[in-house]
């Protein structure tokens, strides 16, 4: 078994190396921008579907409603690049010029308290990680020492999903309301919409991805990954073996809430707004889907399953945009029933055996990293 | 009635009971240091939820549970562990997906909180730690091995090992031979008299000779109350244990 695993930590870096050399070089070279900033969105969603592979894949925490934590990156990120791009001279024709149109519109006088700080370009990238964070750690404190798992858990944050967005949508005034938070221009004066800064801001994000998977997997190689796993196997016998499982569950479900909130920011900054379409519960159950369909135990696999549904969803709304819903929800009942372990298991599984030069078997989608003990 | 001791264990008037049903019903235990007790009684007895009492899977409805002198009622399970009970379950209860190795290490009371987790090093040590636990539990030459693969004993074995490398000092094992074969039964036997010198074991046991085989002394518990307790042969001609139980 040694061999084997030495295979799948090699497999798994020559994923990552093949991720790395898709979106740095292959995908630059052969789209026109139009297209790459559109590859550039979706990449944000893999930022989400990494954070899925730690807490629902190998925790075993489905969340339902990582839209929120997406969201509140997003909004974080699109909160101080609004308030730059309100300046008094941009908005003098404004009743009360200096603050963002849509609380002008909605007879708001003065800057809330709670945007105040948004105008730090620091204070705003910290909030960025942050707030959702904190948000994941009241969320999981309260529900994981509570013992609430499972379908629970799962409902209870789709419900949150949608609650956000119920809120987003009602304080039109401070939030934007259904129309989200629109127009903004620039980041500390270097405007972000000509293709030259897409350019900058695609790079940005694929590093940033990498990186993201990079932690990914350094977490999951740790002791604290096999903690992980054990938990969602048999609970019990980590908490009698002295874990405090919530502490653990709580952990990864806030790492898979950052990060997902970095992609929210990534989003932001080059799609250009952020609205209340990226919170709720369709988002939310998309970002589940691309994780299984590349598979939920694989790093690269959720990258690969975000990207390529993705772009299927792009070509295929072109063509027939009444009837993209049911094609994913085909394509997730197909990958549930058809192939449970997504396209890495299908990778792992059928073809990678098929080539023929691996000793044994490998361990199927989910490459373990860890390391053989010393001979 | 709750006094100090100077048994490890001691639950006095410990009661619980589900929608009215009393699974436990007054129960008065005490086990010393180094004592391997075996706990015997019918189907619906109330053995296993004694084990869920102690290691505080369920909680007490009424009564106190001293481990070394100290309340342990109320305390969350892990904290439990780490005052120096272990639980073995009744069906294998190991990581499937880890390894033997795997398995073991995580069991090594170290470690424990997340960032300890995080930066977990295998050093020598531990390697040499989990070598040892693992050759007690005839499981040296499987290290790498997927624990999924294991039989059905080497499972129970693996988790016993578990345990044992936790080092604590009240082992409570939960029928630790069921399913096994013959063979099988007299490693375990052999294992369990290995490992219970330095500390106290609760044994919950259907299988009368292994019982006799191991055990000090047996207590028989019957609708959530103590019936008998003493050494097996006293036990054996105990009339009313032969009636609710050794009798069929």
């Amino acid at each position: 078994m040694t061999a084997v695993r030495t295979d799948s930590r090699w497999l798994e870096l020559i994923g990552f190396a093949l991720v790395a050399l898709l979106i740095l070089a292959f995908l630059p070279l052969v789209l026109d921008i139009f297209r790459l900033n559109l590859v550039g969105k979706y990449l944000t969603y893999a930022f989400v579907a990494v954070g899925l592979v730690l807490c629902w894949g190998h925790t075993g925490i489905l969340s339902l409603g990582q839209g929120l934590f997406f969201g509140l990156g997003g909004y974080c990120m699109a909160a101080f690049l609004k308030l730059e791009a309100s300046s008094v001279a941009n908005t003098k024709i404004q009743s009360t010029p200096g603050i963002p149109d849509f609380m002008d519109w909605n007879q708001i006088t003065a800057l809330p308290l709670i945007w105040v700080p948004f105008k730090s370009l620091p204070f705003a990238l910290i909030a960025v990680v942050a707030v959702p964070a904190l948000a994941a750690f009241i969320l999981g404190t309260a529900l994981f020492k509570r013992r609430v798992g499972g379908v629970y858990f799962a409902i209870i944050t789709q419900a949150l999903a949608a609650v956000m967005t119920i809120l987003i949508v009602g304080q039109q005034g401070y939030t934007g309301g259904i129309n989200g938070i629109t127009d903004l221009r620039t980041l500390l004066g270097w405007d972000i919409r000509p293709d030259s800064a897409k350019y900058i801001l695609y790079f940005v994000c694929c590093f940033l991805l990498l990186g993201t998977m990079f932690l990914a997997r350094f977490v999951l190689a740790s002791k604290l990954g096999r903690i992980l796993v054990a938990t969602r196997d048999k609970e019990d016998r980590v908490r009698f073996s002295g874990y405090d499982v919530a502490n653990y569950k709580t952990f990864v479900f806030c790492l898979a809430s950052a990060m997902a909130a970095v992609g929210g920011a990534m989003f932001t900054l080059q799609v250009g707004f952020m609205s209340p379409s990226f919170v709720g519960i369709v988002p939310s159950i998309e970002m589940v889907i691309f994780c299984a369909v590349g598979g939920r135990h694989s790093i690269v696999g959720a990258v690969a399953g975000t990207l390529l549904v993705n772009w299927g969803k792009t070509l295929f709304s072109e063509e027939f945009p009444q009837l993209w819903l049911f094609a994913m929800g085909g394509l997730f009942i197909a990958v549930v029933i058809a192939f449970p372990r997504g396209l890495a298991g299908v990778m792992t599984d059928q073809i990678i055996p098929r080539l023929g030069s691996w000793t044994g078997r490998p361990r199927g989608g989910q490459p373990s990293p860890a390391p053989a003990p010393a001979e | 009635m709750s006094s100090s001791t100077d048994f490890l264990l001691a639950l006095e008037g410990v009661s619980v009971s589900f929608d009215g049903f009393k699974a436990v019903n007054e129960l008065n235990l005490y086990i010393d240091k180094g004592e391997l007790r075996a706990i015997i009684g019918p189907n619906g007895a109330g053995k296993t939820t004694v084990l869920d009492l102690i290691c505080g899977r369920t909680r007490v409805s009424e009564g106190s549970i001293k481990f070394k002198d100290q309340e342990i009622t109320g305390c969350k399970e892990q904290e439990i562990v780490r005052r120096g009970i272990g639980r073995k379950f009744q069906t294998p209860t190991i990581y499937e997906d880890l390894t033997v190795f795997e398995n073991l290490e995580l069991s090594l009371p170290r470690g424990r909180n997340v960032l300890g987790a995080l930066f977990w090093k295998r050093t020598d040590e531990v390697v040499e730690r989990v070598r040892e636990i693992a050759a007690m539990i005839f499981l040296d030459e499987r290290l790498d091995r997927r624990a999924e693969t294991l039989s059905h004993g080497q499972k129970q074995w693996l988790e016993i090992g578990m345990l044992l490398i936790q080092d604590p000092e009240l082992l409570m094992l939960d029928e630790p031979v069921a399913g096994m074969s013959v063979s099988e039964r007299e490693k375990t036997a052999e294992l369990l008299r290995d490992i219970i010198k330095n500390r106290s074991v609760i044994v919950i046991e259907h299988d009368m000779k292994f019982v006799e085989s191991i055990a000090h002394r047996v207590t028989v518990l019957h609708q959530g109350k103590v019936l008998a307790e003493g050494d097996m042969l006293s036990v054996q001609n105990n009339p009313k244990v032969k009636e609710v139980y050794l009798g069929h």
